[in-house]
């Protein structure tokens, strides 16, 4: 085990709720998360659990008007990320932390070209505004784009992105992300649009990337198998609420939560062996979501105390930790 | 049981599908070869995987044979007749014999209509029952899915994602046919809704004695589900194995690629895969493919024959085909 570094983010019991018609979609839920300098966290949980909305509030660029934190606070090293006025959250966007989306060809302007795109990044992140420093920042674009191996960087810059494919559009968001030095990277399921060799290829250059600037990241992702090559820690979220967390030899040999056990039996295996039966019933309704905890009406071991009140992440072993009232007994 | 299993239900012949797209300079019509000479075949009561990346012409295959699109050469055998005609000029009765699932159950599924409307259209086609008997094998099917009588009343939108593709699932089985294609069911779903819905096909299989042509990009699925792996590539196969064998002795260095890539969750699943494949390059455009065999770009193994003539496929052992020049002499 590396030894660990200063906390870095600190998410403590964070609410998000969005407006819709007829009242509030209570999406994230008490939410606890951190993450250490230079860790890699890994973020799982099923679609419309709540993973991109953690990630938006992190940065604050929820859809603005329709959404409301009744609770929580946000610290990145220290500051209340919720309490920042807006010169403060775009230095923190522009410098500190970078976000990475699943959708690359969305992410990217079509009208603009790579170069352009990828100055603009360096160019407000940094004090090289201005005429005089064009070369600066031509240097600097093709340099990131030569640490994502793009083929000839140099040709790379002045094309646009419809000219290249989802591969390296992908590579050209990170080539953003890195290119200037940052602290924080929030992956949002970078390869799930790709294919399957280039999704692996982007997961080993990302790898490659934190570790040799030691940046810390988030990685969302649905699969616990990327999550397992990935990551130093995995966070497993169900309907807005962490439920358990814990390193991934830990988790995937001693998974306590039913609803972490239920994902694993769910995952096909390259052995063989045939598919557990799944986890019945689908994700809660936010708008009216069950008392207490969030999973018991999809859980197997239900007891009357978990429809009364929520259970809170306890320890069961050391950094290991699960929000359910069966470890507690 | 074991006599049936030797015959084929669907036989594709030298299949070739190309689309045309345009022209070139010199006025000469370009084609996307889509499929390019694909030979398969599908036994009674067995389930044939048909795994590649995007733009390998999986979907087109299965488009082909659903009589969606017509081929531009070659033969579709079904029950020994060919099918690989005009859809107008192909009997009813072969029509009821082949379905097709979609891969987004929310796009197949017109949301303007009820389940009652989507389930009903099968019988008033194919059969001459009258509303009475009609509603009543309406809730049996809904039955075998495990879906309640009420669903009759529901529409599309109102329902889960797992619900709407057991839906698209019971139209298919409406006609009661003998060949149902698969075109990607699980992929637009999470793993606990996605390990219900295989039990729940694996068990309507048995029940039913249908065949089944799954089309995926999961490995590790189709280790779970089919009893045969065909692997794709620009329109090619590249490989034809029982799937126990497949994962034991990979033979083509694509298909290594692919298998070392899958990310898993065990030790045990690890030792399984063959050693580390690093995947480069991606896949090229299926309008310029590359001369000789098409992934002779990406390939780790290729030597000099490769970019020049196209491999020849092989049975190397009884039931395990593989089109390659490393296994050629």
């Amino acid at each position: 085990m590396e030894t660990k570094g200063n906390i870095l983010l600190d998410i403590k019991d964070l609410h998000v709720w969005y407006k819709v018609y007829g009242g509030y979609l209570k999406v994230l839920n008490n939410l606890h998360l951190t993450v250490r300098e230079g860790e890699r966290v890994g973020l799982v949980g099923e679609a419309g659990c709540g993973k991109t909305t953690t990630m938006k509030s992190i940065l604050q660029i929820l859809p603005p008007g329709d959404f409301r934190i009744p609770q929580g606070e946000i610290f990145y090293k220290g500051q209340d990320v919720l309490k920042m006025n807006p010169k403060e959250l775009q230095s923190l966007r522009s410098k500190e932390v970078a976000m990475i989306f699943q959708d690359p060809t969305a992410a990217l302007n079509p009208v603009f070209t790579i170069g352009t795109q990828i100055g603009d990044v360096i160019k407000y992140s940094s004090v090289l505004k201005g005429d005089s420093h064009k070369e600066k920042i031509k240097e600097e674009s093709i340099k990131a784009l030569k640490e994502v191996y793009l083929p000839d960087p140099e040709r790379m810059r002045i094309n646009y992105p419809f000219q290249l494919s989802g591969g390296m559009r992908q590579r050209v968001c990170i080539a953003m992300s890195i290119s200037s030095p940052r602290n924080l990277i929030l992956a949002d399921e970078p390869g799930t649009s790709l294919d399957v060799t280039i999704q692996d290829q982007i997961h080993r250059l990302l790898n490659e990337i934190v570790k040799k600037k030691n940046t810390a990241i988030i990685l969302i992702t649905h699969s616990l198998g990327v999550a397992r090559e990935m990551t130093d820690r995995i966070y497993v979220m169900y309907a807005g609420t962490i439920v358990e967390t814990a390193v991934p030899e830990i988790l995937f040999e001693n998974p306590v939560h039913p609803y972490t056990k239920g994902l694993l039996a769910s995952i096909p295996k390259i052995s063989g062996g045939g598919i557990a039966k799944g986890i019945p019933g689908r994700i809660p309704d936010y708008l009216n979501p069950p008392s207490g905890c969030r999973f018991r009406l999809r859980c197997q071991q239900e007891s009357p105390i978990c429809s009364e009140k929520a259970p809170q992440l306890f320890e069961v072993e050391k950094d290991h930790l699960v929000a359910c009232y069966l470890s507690q007994r | 049981m074991k006599q049936v299993m030797s015959n084929e239900i669907l036989k594709i012949e030298k299949l070739k599908k190309y689309f045309h797209i345009g022209k070139d300079k010199k006025r000469c019509p370009i084609y996307v070869r889509a499929v390019d000479e694909v030979t398969l075949n599908v036994n009674y009561g067995e389930t044939l995987g048909l795994v590649g990346e995007s733009g390998s012409g999986k979907s087109t295959i299965a488009y082909t044979v659903a009589g969606m699109y017509r081929p531009t050469s070659g033969q579709i055998l079904f029950q020994g007749k060919n099918i690989g005609i005009d859809r107008s000029k192909r009997p009813l009765s072969t029509k009821k014999e082949i379905q097709i699932v979609f891969q987004d159950p929310g796009s197949s599924l017109n949301p303007r209509q009820t389940i009652e409307q989507i389930l009903g259209l099968p019988f008033k086609i194919y059969t001459q029952m009258s509303k009475k008997q009609i509603r009543e094998r309406m809730i049996e099917i809904l039955e075998k899915v495990e879906l309640s009588t009420d669903y009759l009343y529901k529409s599309p939108p109102s329902i889960g994602g797992g619900e709407k593709q057991m839906v698209s699932i019971a139209r298919a089985m409406a006609s009661d046919p003998s060949l149902i294609i698969l075109d990607e069911p699980t992929s637009a779903l999470d793993v606990s809704v996605q390990a219900k819905i295989i039990n729940k096909l694996i068990d309507l299989q048995k029940e039913m004695n249908l065949s089944y042509l799954f089309i995926t990009h999961d490995l590790s699925l189709m280790r779970n589900v089919a009893n045969r792996i065909a692997i794709m590539y620009l329109g090619k196969i590249c490989e034809v194995a029982d799937s126990v064998v497949f994962f034991e002795k990979p033979l083509h260095p694509y298909t290594q690629m692919l298998i070392s890539s899958v990310p898993v969750i065990s030790k045990e699943e690890e030792n399984l895969k063959p050693k580390k494949v690093i995947s480069t390059g991606e896949i090229p455009s299926p309008v310029n493919i590359p001369p000789g065999c098409s992934f002779h770009l990406r390939c780790p193994k290729k030597v000099d024959i490769c970019s020049k003539t196209d491999p020849e496929m092989i049975e190397y052992s009884p039931g395990h085909i593989v089109r390659c020049h490393l296994f050629t002499k």
